[in-house]
């Protein structure tokens, strides 16, 4: 009777931890079973680099050509990570290294709150601080890819600062001794041995803040102005791969449907990429 | 003369570290400031318990504070058991193997997938395959997948946190593998369960992306899991994006903020507190040793 019970429990754990399996096989299928006929129809390459996104019309004039979306989701991914990766890694050399415990105090849950903010509040901060200001000192409309870089910059930092610090203390103490015993200051130090040492971890925490930046919806959606042309300048208002899904698939229907599958397709493909090559990067350092 | 350049290269390194660290805090206070400073005046307790009228142009939020509440508790009730029979699977009966590299690797992934993906996937398999339709239902279950990964992680580093003579004292004395786990184990790896819960809840809270495509988004109070609802994320999203009304917005983003800050404390407090969680671990790499209660 107990080796019943034993073995019962044993077997439900098991199809509990398979469940998680389950369920990235699951979204896999049936994400990229909605989006499969239009891929066939209208060709990969045509679909991933046609300039003309036009989903919604009838007839003639229909275009699934996802460049613009995906030159808006590059812009605000990497202009996020310009903006947060000085910031970030900076801060994380700050409190690995030289914060004193009133500052990691304060430091430590403020960063756990940004990370805990919900992004529609993020969104809704841009709207109506972010956008005011560069519509204000920048020009155009304040809707613009930059409005949602900024944005994402915020919502990234508490990734690239923590994986960031982790990375730091993960480098042995010795060859920080050595190299302050060998007349190195501080600052030689931190940028000569601490930071190569701790280099491909610290590159997997900005990668992986990028793979958030680019799968990030509800903030870009509303401080990106959502207008699928290809961008000429970060100051244009654009969308991204996320946006276009968030504020299309209301009304999509028939193809249109399927072509936001097609994104969500891509979406997933890219970010799998992203975070298996952060998982490398992270792996090689341990 | 040199020993001078390098003093003051050191100085102003120094400074712009510093400076960092004061940007980071300032992005956070400007946030809350700006969101609590144009929301605080519009809460009041007609707008915490009333109804919205004219699509939410007026009155409260009353049924969109249920809807969180109702996604919240629906999709824990799905989460938390899967969640900690996983983690259970991967820390008590096998630790190694290639199975456990599989599952492990498989989590991480589902950890990474974007949100709005997740929301796709909801509204292909449970709205319209299973024919769930748009319900608090296909929400809760879309967001338990969701955070089904924060929960596994974190459960598993609470169980790894037990000492292993527990574990060997409980068997020695005739324990099954099973009264071990249930009676040894889970006791004292239960404040590290419920840090990974906290954080489930806070994520759940705040997702907006995933529910807006599985839950419908009606502003009717809802009656039972199979009705659609709107979470406050969606009505702040939606007030926004439409431009219904911004002082409804501003006063549904303090709402949020203000939750989202109790639901972080308690987290937080939580990891400080219990001895084995990843916070205390960092502090005693620090060189900071805390007191074991």
């Amino acid at each position: 009777m107990r080796k019943y019970k034993e073995l019962l429990f044993q077997n439900i754990f098991f199809f509990s931890a398979l469940i998680a399996v389950a369920g990235v096989f699951f979204i896999t299928v049936f994400v990229f079973r909605e989006g499969w006929p239009l891929w066939r129809k209208y060709g990969v390459l045509k679909m991933l680099f046609g300039p003309r996104w036009a989903p919604g019309i009838e007839g003639e004039g229909v275009a699934f050509g996802m460049a613009p979306l995906l030159m808006g989701s590059f812009y605000v991914t990497v202009i996020a990570a310009i903006m947060a990766v000085p910031l970030g890694v900076g801060c994380a050399v700050f409190l690995a290294e030289l914060s004193t415990h009133w500052w990691a105090k304060a430091l430590r849950p403020a960063i756990s709150l940004l990370a805990a903010i919900p992004s529609v509040v993020y969104g809704f901060f841009g709207l109506i601080v972010i956008v005011p200001l560069i519509r204000k000192y920048l020009g155009g409309l304040g809707f613009s890819l930059l409005a949602g870089g900024g944005i994402l910059a915020i919502m990234i930092l508490p990734t690239i600062i923590s994986v960031s610090e982790d990375a730091l203390h993960s480098v042995p103490k010795d060859y920080k001794e050595a190299s302050l015993a060998l007349g190195a200051t501080h600052w030689q130090t931190i940028y000569k041995v601490l930071i190569p040492a701790a280099q491909s971890w610290i590159i997997a925490g900005i990668i992986l803040g990028m793979g958030r930046a680019l799968g990030e919806t509800m903030a870009v959606i509303l401080v990106t102005g959502n207008r699928p042309l290809l961008p000429s300048s970060p100051l244009d208002p654009g969308v991204t791969l996320t946006g276009t899904i968030g504020t299309e698939w209301a009304y999509a229907a028939g193809d249109h449907a399927r072509s936001l599958f097609a994104v969500g397709s891509v979406l997933f493909l890219l970010n799998m990429v992203i975070n298996s090559l952060a998982h490398v990067l992270k792996k090689r350092r341990e | 003369m040199s020993l001078f350049t390098v003093r003051t290269t050191q100085k102003f390194a120094f400074v712009f570290l510093r400076m960092t660290a004061i940007v980071t805090l300032g992005c956070l206070a400007l946030i809350l400031f700006y969101i609590l400073h144009a929301g605080l005046p519009h809460i009041s307790l007609e707008f915490i318990l009333g109804f919205p009228k004219d699509m939410g142009r007026s009155g409260g939020i009353f049924p969109t504070i249920v809807g969180t509440i109702w996604l919240t508790a629906a999709s824990l009730v799905v989460a938390v058991p899967i969640g900690l029979g996983a983690a259970i699977f991967l820390t008590e009966y096998t630790r190694r193997g290639r199975l456990i590299g599989v599952i492990r690797y498989f989590t991480a992934n589902l950890a990474g997938v974007p949100s709005v993906v997740f929301g796709l996937f909801g509204l292909a398999f449970f709205v319209i395959h299973l024919g769930f339709g748009w319900s608090i239902l296909s929400g809760a279950l879309t967001l338990a997948l969701m955070i089904l990964p924060i929960i596994i992680r974190t459960a598993e580093e609470a169980f790894s946190a037990v000492p292993n003579a527990y574990r060997e004292g409980s068997l020695a004395l005739g324990a099954t593998r099973w009264q071990t786990i249930q009676k040894v184990v889970f006791p004292s790896a239960l404040p590290g369960i419920m840090t990974g819960i906290v954080l489930g809840i806070g994520r759940v809270v705040g997702e907006t992306a995933a529910v807006f495509l599985t839950v419908g988004g009606a502003l009717h109070l809802p009656a039972g899991i199979m009705d659609p609802c709107r979470p406050m994320t969606l009505h702040l999203y939606l007030l926004a994006a439409e431009g219904i009304s911004l002082s409804r917005a501003n006063a549904t983003a303090a709402v949020l903020v203000l939750g989202i800050f109790i639901i972080n404390t308690v987290a937080n407090l939580l990891l400080n507190y219990f001895p084995g969680n990843k916070d205390t671990e960092r502090q005693k790499r620090g060189g900071k040793e805390r007191i074991k209660s």
